[in-house]
């Protein structure tokens, strides 16, 4: 069998058995890596040796009869933004190159400890700031599908590594739609839970008040799987929900019959390509033949979205990223004349393009005198666009939507224009400022492109989401293609 | 000064450093003095990925000192990012509170003089101290940070500018210093930096509406400076008004050996602090119930103590207001007083000779300090025999009536003692008899210091007096 | 214009990045694209709504006052660009921001 193309849950399930070891899976995804990763450019770091290390003593623990938890020699990985102890982290940054830090995050922390074998450090735009996982600072991630396109972003490398087997589940960060745009377009499963389910401590910044956590794997039960693993509450996370972990997977097969779907109008419009917009009508159909209900709905903020968004998310990045300001820990300008020359040159050679633009939007945002027009009246229009969702929910309880209005582009497309770029946040964005669950699945190609279902749910209610996309990935292969790799 | 056309207008702005075990958002020691970088932790350090944890202890101290000044409470109070590029401040900004502070509309009241003072505060809200920056020695071209005190939590106070003398801000800084010594919430060190004060001073043209334009006094640490700094920037005002020249607004720091401030060199623009709402913080929920638990656990505060010393003991304004300077030493005096000696020969003790000594009310049990005060008072001991029982009760930490047991000091009151000690001493000096009796009352002196050392200090000197006075007539 | 040239150095200069001159144009540019696009939440009437904070309504978790674990000082310093001994060594701070 090839250990690279099983799910998360059957390889717990098989190693569980022990009729393979951890060592073995664990061999195999290195081995992939070793052979397929030079031309993708999933990860910025593999840890061959810990995690070989971590399979034999999960092996051992097995064989003396232990549990070692839910996820017991898995091979997962993580996005670069994950703080993990003694491990480079560097959120695909020339300005935290070689930082290792010295303590864990909650989240690669409750990997761990379910027994997750970790492979290695993934990709990304840096700092989270990108939509195609060409803004990092080691060079890009190739889609799978087709190395001349994006993987999509900011988890670029999570998603592809993920579709071309380097890894059996990663995770990732959503801000803006990170983990579900390129769920899409590497055509895997990827989850942003409810803001504040999954704890952030240990999840270098963004906009605090939109990241969040989530997985992106194969099936939609190992996103439950691992959703159950990360999620729950953190005393070191003063914005982590107190609201106990349910089981997710028993959601997985309670079909969805009487379930109503809403379909906003506002998100089928001119602009999507026309092969999207069929898969997704194709899949709501679907979903109507297991038995849901599809009914019309209004989103009529929708409009406003990207502007809201890029305003308070640029706000807090610019402040979250003061920080990095080489005093106490990465780069630091060689030679600095004074003060004022260290600060101005260590950001400057250490951030891309990207980062600098969005530091520089959000710093103009903050200024005394702007914060009126711009980041207050940002943060009316997320009220407006939640009162939005939760009226839609009186009439659905679900909502169904593209995730991408497009199937894919190519690398080198959007770089010379970042509005454009951001403008492929469009469906995703939304659900970041209402604080909403979504989650996206493969449902159709466009050639040799996958394209992304998206699901919202509403605050807490991942079950929903489970229930639905349980269902579909039953009922159809999608989720089972593979892109041809070497 | 010349004639007074102006009014000097004055309000402080000062930093409390809370009492708290750990710091404000994270878990390390907020202990001060620790060897450099000792008392970290990843938070504090403002390290890629952290998030801040209120301290409810940093909460519950600055309540109390909200509620000892009056201040309305907010319900809900949110926390808010104030930016600012420096070495000693990790994120890059500090957590602070900005548009819905902890506590408004409070005062601080203090005598000043024989006046009563009301000083109002504008508002009180918690904040997290940043690291020390320290200039490497020889002028190396290079500072050195220290991140010991980041996420020290502060309360800030900021005072209305309701001050017209630097003497007045002096003593109202004072008085500050003393509530939160008495709330138990902070040491008020401005050497340590546990209480900090920048000062706003302009001056108004008399009769005038409008405040005129103010300047900030910084780098002020101690009572003194502060009022030096004030007066001298009252002055430099005045000058500069007189010339027919304008206030700028600025920042000045004072210099404590030159004594004279400077506007801060600046090649900053001026701060734009960039204020928004702190996301990783919900906002900041304070009940009732809360509130009133902690209103009925505040202490008896310090005007209301002087005002009840005063009249409940009889003690002169004065004497009260020595005794509920510490909220230890009021202790330590109602704690003496337990046995039933008078408040005033208590009081006379403690000023006199307790406070005499830095180390004296840890020296010397205030039961035990009542005790001897209660045996001068029923004869047993002399006035100049307590003094040397005090000084040792003092170095061996005994009490009172074990010492004079001990040596056997029990002064003698005994009348038939007395008369034949009295009458020893004046058939042994005739001569002395003899002048006395020809006028030379001042011998009486040398009479009573004869049956003083006849019995070795113990003789009651009152009755001795009586009995020397008849014997001798 | 959304943004001028000179505001942008300004931007520049608050959020310490220093800039070539071609970036300055390129960015001013850019950001007054952006700009340019945010303007359509200006046509948004939002009078009486109120502001989000918190996506998903929650108060504020407290900690007790105990002590945590302490990073060590090695561990702390380790990563620092340049040290001197258990100090963190920066270029001489000339203009205080609030000297103690």
């Amino acid at each position: 069998m090839n250990l690279c193309e099983r799910s998360a849950s059957e390889l717990s399930a098989l190693i569980a058995r022990r009729q393979v070891s951890a060592r073995e899976v664990t061999r195999a995804h290195l081995d992939r890596i070793a052979t397929l990763d030079r031309e993708l450019g999933c990860y910025l770091l593999v840890d061959q040796a810990g995690a070989l290390a971590r399979a034999e003593q999960i092996d051992g623990l097995i064989a003396r009869g232990l549990d070692p938890g839910p996820l017991a020699g898995v091979p997962v990985a993580l996005k670069d933004i994950f703080v993990t102890r003694g491990i480079e982290t560097t959120c695909a940054s020339r300005i935290l190159k070689g930082w290792r830090p010295p303590y864990e995050g909650t989240p690669s922390h409750r990997l761990r400890e379910a027994g997750a074998v970790l492979l290695g450090k993934l990709n990304m735009d840096e700092f989270a700031m990108g939509s195609s996982n060409e803004n990092s600072g080691f060079g890009p991630v190739r889609n799978p599908w087709n190395r001349a396109y994006v993987p999509g972003g900011s988890s670029g490398g999570s998603a592809a590594a993920v579709a071309a087997g380097l890894c059996a589940a990663a995770l990732g960060t959503d801000t803006g739609g990170s983990i579900r745009q390129p769920a899409a377009l590497c055509g895997v499963v990827g989850l942003k839970p409810t803001y504040g389910r999954v704890s952030r401590y240990g999840v270098v910044a963004f906009a605090s008040s939109l990241d969040q956590v989530g997985p992106l794997c194969r099936t939609v039960e190992d996103a439950a799987l691992l959703l159950e693993v990360i999620a729950g509450p953190d005393p070191r996370d003063a914005t982590s929900i107190a609201e106990p972990v349910p089981r997710y997977r028993d959601a997985l097969g309670q079909g969805v019959a009487g379930l109503r779907l809403g379909i906003p109008k506002e998100y089928f419009v001119a602009g999507i390509e026309a092969e999207v917009e069929q898969a997704v009508r194709a899949a709501i159909r679907k979903l109507e033949s297991l038995g849901a209900r599809a009914v019309e709905v209004s989103l009529p903020h929708t409009e406003y979205g990207i502007a809201a968004y890029y305003i308070l998310a640029t706000a807090e990045a610019s402040s979250n990223l003061a920080r990095y300001d080489g005093v106490r820990f990465g780069h630091r300008a060689e030679r600095p004349v004074d003060l004022l020359d260290m600060y101005c040159r260590t950001r400057a050679e250490g951030f891309g393009p990207e980062v600098k633009r969005r530091i520089m939007l959000g710093t103009y945002v903050l200024r005394a005198g702007y914060y009126e027009a711009y980041y207050g009246k940002a943060q009316k229009v997320r009220t407006l666009i939640r009162r939005d969702f939760a009226r839609a929910f009186e009439q659905c309880d679900l909502i169904v939507t593209p995730t991408s209005p497009v199937a894919g582009f190519a690398l080198g497309e959007r770089t010379e224009d970042p509005l454009a770029m951001y403008l492929a946040d469009v469906f995703t964005i939304a659900c970041n400022l209402a604080g909403l669950p979504g989650l996206s699945l493969p449902c159709g190609m466009h050639g040799r492109l996958p394209i992304g279902l998206q699901l919202i749910g509403r605050p807490l209610d991942e079950a929903t989401l489970f229930r639905a996309a349980g269902a579909y990935q039953a009922a159809t292969d999608w989720h089972t293609r593979r892109p041809a790799l070497g | 000064m010349g004639e007074a056309r102006y009014q000097a207008v004055i309000g402080l702005e000062c930093h409390v450093q809370l009492q708290t075990r750990s710091k404000i958002f994270s878990g390390s020691s907020a202990a001060f003095g620790a060897p450099p970088n000792t008392e970290i932790d990843p938070v504090c350090l403002g390290l890629p990925g952290v998030l801040p944890v209120l301290n409810r202890r940093a909460v519950e101290l600055a309540l109390r000192l909200a509620l000892a000044t009056g201040c309305q409470i907010r319900t809900r109070s949110r926390f808010a990012r104030k930016h600012y590029f420096y070495p000693d401040l990790p994120k890059g900004f500090q957590i602070s509170q900005y548009e819905e502070p902890l506590a408004e509309r409070g005062a601080v009241e203090f005598r000043f003089g024989d006046e009563h003072k009301r000083i109002r505060l504008t508002r009180i809200h918690l904040e997290e101290d940043a690291g020390k920056n320290l200039h490497a020695p020889g002028g190396a071209g290079v500072s050195l940070v220290d991140f010991n005190r980041a996420g020290v939590p502060l309360a800030e106070v900021v005072s209305e500018p309701d001050l017209r003398s630097a003497a007045e801000a002096g003593e109202y800084l004072r008085a500050l210093r003393q509530l939160v010594r008495y709330l138990g919430i902070s040491d008020g060190n401005m050497e340590e930096g546990s209480l900090r004060c920048d000062a706003n001073v302009s001056l108004q043209p008399l009769g005038a509406h409008q405040y005129g334009t103010k300047a900030e006094l910084k780098n002020m640490n101690s009572f003194k400076f502060v009022e030096e700094a004030i007066d001298f920037e009252i002055e430099r005002q005045q000058r500069l008004l007189e010339r027919g020249g304008r206030v700028v607004q600025e920042t000045r720091l004072w210099d404590s050996e030159k004594k004279v401030s400077h506007a801060m060199r600046s090649k900053e623009e001026a701060h734009d602090y960039r204020y928004f709402p702190e996301p990783d913080l919900p906002p900041l929920v304070v009940s009732d119930q809360w509130v009133s638990r902690l209103r009925r656990e505040l202490p008896e505060l310090p005007l209301a103590r002087r005002a009840r010393f005063a009249r409940a003991h009889g003690l002169p304004d004065y004497d009260a207001g020595v005794l509920t300077a510490e909220r230890e030493l009021a202790d330590y005096f109602e704690a003496a007083l337990g046995g039933g000696a008078p408040p005033k020969k208590v009081a006379n003790w403690i000023m006199t000779e307790l406070l005499a000594h830095p180390d004296g009310t840890q020296r010397v049990a205030p039961e035990a300090l009542g005790e001897l005060v209660g045996l001068i008072e029923q004869g047993t001991l002399s006035g100049k025999m307590a003094k040397d029982v005090f000084a040792k009760m003092f170095a061996s930490g005994q009490t009172a009536r074990a010492i004079v047991e001990r040596e056997g000091l029990t002064q003698v009151s005994d009348a038939a003692a007395l008369e034949a000690a009295c009458r020893a001493a004046v058939d042994k000096n005739p001569k002395q008899a003899q002048q006395y009796r020809a006028g030379k009352t001042q011998l009486l002196g040398f009479f009573v210091g004869q049956v003083m050392k006849a019995t070795q200090g113990k003789a009651n000197p009152a009755l001795v007096n009586e009995i020397l006075k008849r014997m001798l007539a | 214009m959304p943004i001028t040239r000179k505001e942008l150095e300004e931007i520049a200069l608050l959020a310490r990045l220093a800039l070539s001159e071609a970036e300055i144009d390129l960015y001013t540019r850019q950001l007054g694209d952006i700009l340019g696009y945010i303007e359509k939440l200006r046509s948004l009437d939002t009078e009486g709504v109120e502001a989000t904070t918190h996506a998903v309504p929650m108060d504020c978790t407290l900690r007790e006052d105990e002590l945590g674990e302490r990073l060590p000082v090695e561990d702390a310093l380790r990563a620092a660009p340049r040290r001197a001994e258990n100090f963190f060594e920066v270029p001489r701070i000339i203009a205080a921001h609030d000297e103690e």
